[in-house]
């Protein structure tokens, strides 16, 4: 007796999460030109960090260690939590933020495939919840020079604030509590063409690498879709309701983690609805939080909150949108 | 005392501190538990509080309990602590008041913490009222000593500090700064998060204790055999 599927694609954990890694090479090549080379010591003591943890709760936990280290996705959840952080950071808030999410967040569920929560995100919450100040201190486009940047990143004491500034979404918050209205704001240079100097360049080397998921199956198209397309539509409310208090649709798509959170954070088959119906509510749900924090929560994005909030929806979404089985009609019992 | 209330006691002791733990295994309880164990100092007074309500709510129950008619015995038992918080919430103002501001509503709704009512009708209403005293201080005790540890644990991760507001029980005393003073503080420690993953993380430290002991217990000299 052969059961369907017969045709099978020679996919394994590693390939997937190798592919990721490739996807995530424009934006941070796009980031380094831009911002300055600290992120490659973000990248590395996470990837340490990572694969430390990794090794460590397997050993606790009696798995074999050799499988799981090499399948790639320990270090897939590194870049995207350095990825998410401002450059500067010192080490061991990075480290800190990495071996929470690998411990509490992923191993503590069950490992790989069993965490609730999108792991890069519980690092990010964790640290912009514990260190606000220092999670808001992003290098400016003046990028100042390697050894720089490298003693911020593994130096002491942090020395001034002249070479950090607020991210766009930081200032739009701030000009907007100092009283200033959305339009007026974003003609500061800082602003950039559309969402803030470099960070456009940044989010578009994001969707490129998303693109290439899309097209290599990686993901679906449901996600990115539905995250983009409700990120579109509410900013756009918003905006045509009252567009001095909030920031055009523009603004929104290409600012902040928007393409970096809709092809590469809400795609996670682990933590995200799995039924296609289920993965355009799970997006959308995703875009519409993250625009109320951004629009009126006290941080100034919201992805990751959002996401950890739909991931908690994640069962029963599943639930209620499980398509018939084949044969069956709606409503009858499968 | 004879051999049996001996075994009683110890029984009712055991129960208390780890067995049937408040905290860590019958997870009632959980709103003061998690809402002021942000300092030890705060922990302790608040459970010391609970230890006291229980054990008087527990011998009085018991003591009445011949006399309590069977369909309202609920809203008598709650009476009768409330009647007890009230005394306590005013001896804290009174004597503790600094500590009191801190404690603000979670003293009075000692009333409403389910663990007081559920060892009341679970137990006081049906033993005599030293071992239900008995009973219910063991019960808080066991309350006290997990949310000691959750305290410390969440101001030390927090704050880098210990026994931070000693002052306001003993005047005089200074909270210990163990990380020095240049320690930034995990604030998530001190958020309601941190109640929730410190408690999640003694609750696994217990279950892996008990697992261990029971797998020791079943197959005792392992390594004994295969050898």
């Amino acid at each position: 007796m052969y059961n369907s599927p017969y045709l099978r694609q020679n996919t394994s954990v590693r390939r997937v999460m190798g592919t990721v890694l490739v996807a995530m090479l424009p934006a941070i090549a796009v980031q380094v030109w831009l911002f300055g080379p600290a992120l490659i010591a973000q990248l590395a003591i996470a990837s340490l960090t990572a694969l430390a943890c990794e090794a460590a709760m397997l050993g606790l936990r009696g798995r074999p260690v050799a499988p799981a280290l090499t399948d790639l996705s320990a270090l897939v959840t590194a870049w995207l939590i350095a990825v998410c952080l401002p450059p500067l950071l010192p080490w061991w808030a990075t480290m800190l933020g990495t071996a929470f999410a690998l411990i509490i967040g992923k191993h503590l569920y069950g490992g790989l495939g069993q965490n609730p929560f999108n792991p890069a995100m519980l690092a990010y919450a964790l640290l912009i919840v514990s260190f606000p100040a220092l999670m808001s201190q992003w290098p400016g486009l003046q990028a100042t020079d390697a050894a720089t940047q490298f003693g911020w990143v593994f130096g002491g004491e942090r020395m001034v604030d002249g070479i950090t500034g607020a991210t766009p979404l930081d200032a739009l918050r701030t000009g907007l509590l100092t009283g200033g209205d959305a339009t007026s704001v974003m003609q500061s240079p800082a602003f950039g063409h559309v969402a803030g100097a470099g960070w456009e360049w940044v989010a578009l080397a994001w969707a490129a690498g998303g693109l290439l998921l899309l097209a290599l199956r990686i993901i679906t198209w449901h996600i990115p879709v539905a995250f983009i397309g409700a990120m579109a539509l509410v900013s756009a409310i918003g905006w045509l309701i009252a567009p001095a208090q909030f920031a055009s649709p523009a603004f929104h798509l290409l600012a902040g983690g928007t393409l970096m959170g809709a092809f590469f954070i809400a795609t996670d088959p682990v933590s995200g609805a799995t039924t296609p119906r289920g993965k355009l509510i799970f997006a959308a749900g995703i875009a519409l939080i993250a625009w109320l924090i951004r629009a009126f929560g006290a941080y100034p994005d919201g992805i990751a909150f959002a996401v950890l909030l739909m991931n908690i929806c994640v069962p029963l979404i599943d639930l209620k949108t499980q398509p018939p089985v084949f044969g069956h009609k709606k409503g009858d019992a499968p | 005392m004879n051999a049996d209330d001996r075994a009683l006691y110890g029984d009712i002791t055991r129960k208390g501190l780890w067995e049937n733990n408040t905290a860590l295994v019958q997870l009632l309880g959980l709103c003061p538990l998690l809402a002021v164990s942000t300092s030890f100092v705060n922990a302790v007074s608040l459970s010391l509080a609970t230890v006291l309500v229980m054990a008087l709510s527990g011998g009085t129950v018991a003591a009445l309990r011949t006399l309590i008619p069977h369909e309202i015995r609920i809203p008598v038992f709650i009476l009768i602590i409330a009647a007890l918080v009230t005394c306590l919430d005013l001896a804290f103002n009174a004597w503790l008041h600094d500590l009191y501001l801190v404690l603000g509503i979670f003293i009075p709704l000692i009333v409403t913490n389910c663990i007081v009512l559920a060892r009341v009708e679970a137990f006081a209403a049906k033993n005599s009222p030293l071992a239900a005293a008995w009973d219910g201080a063991a019960m808080g005790i066991g309350l006290l000593w997990v949310l000691a540890l959750l305290g410390s644990v969440r101001e030390l991760v927090g704050a880098g500090t210990l026994f931070g507001g000693i002052d306001m029980v003993i005047p005089g005393a200074h909270a210990l700064q163990v990380f020095g003073e240049h320690y930034r503080g995990l604030l998530i420690a001190i958020l309601p998060p941190g109640a929730f993953i410190f408690l999640g993380l003694l609750v696994a430290a217990r279950n892996a204790w008990v697992t261990r002991a029971q797998a020791r217990a079943t197959h005792p000299p392992a390594a004994a055999v295969s050898a």
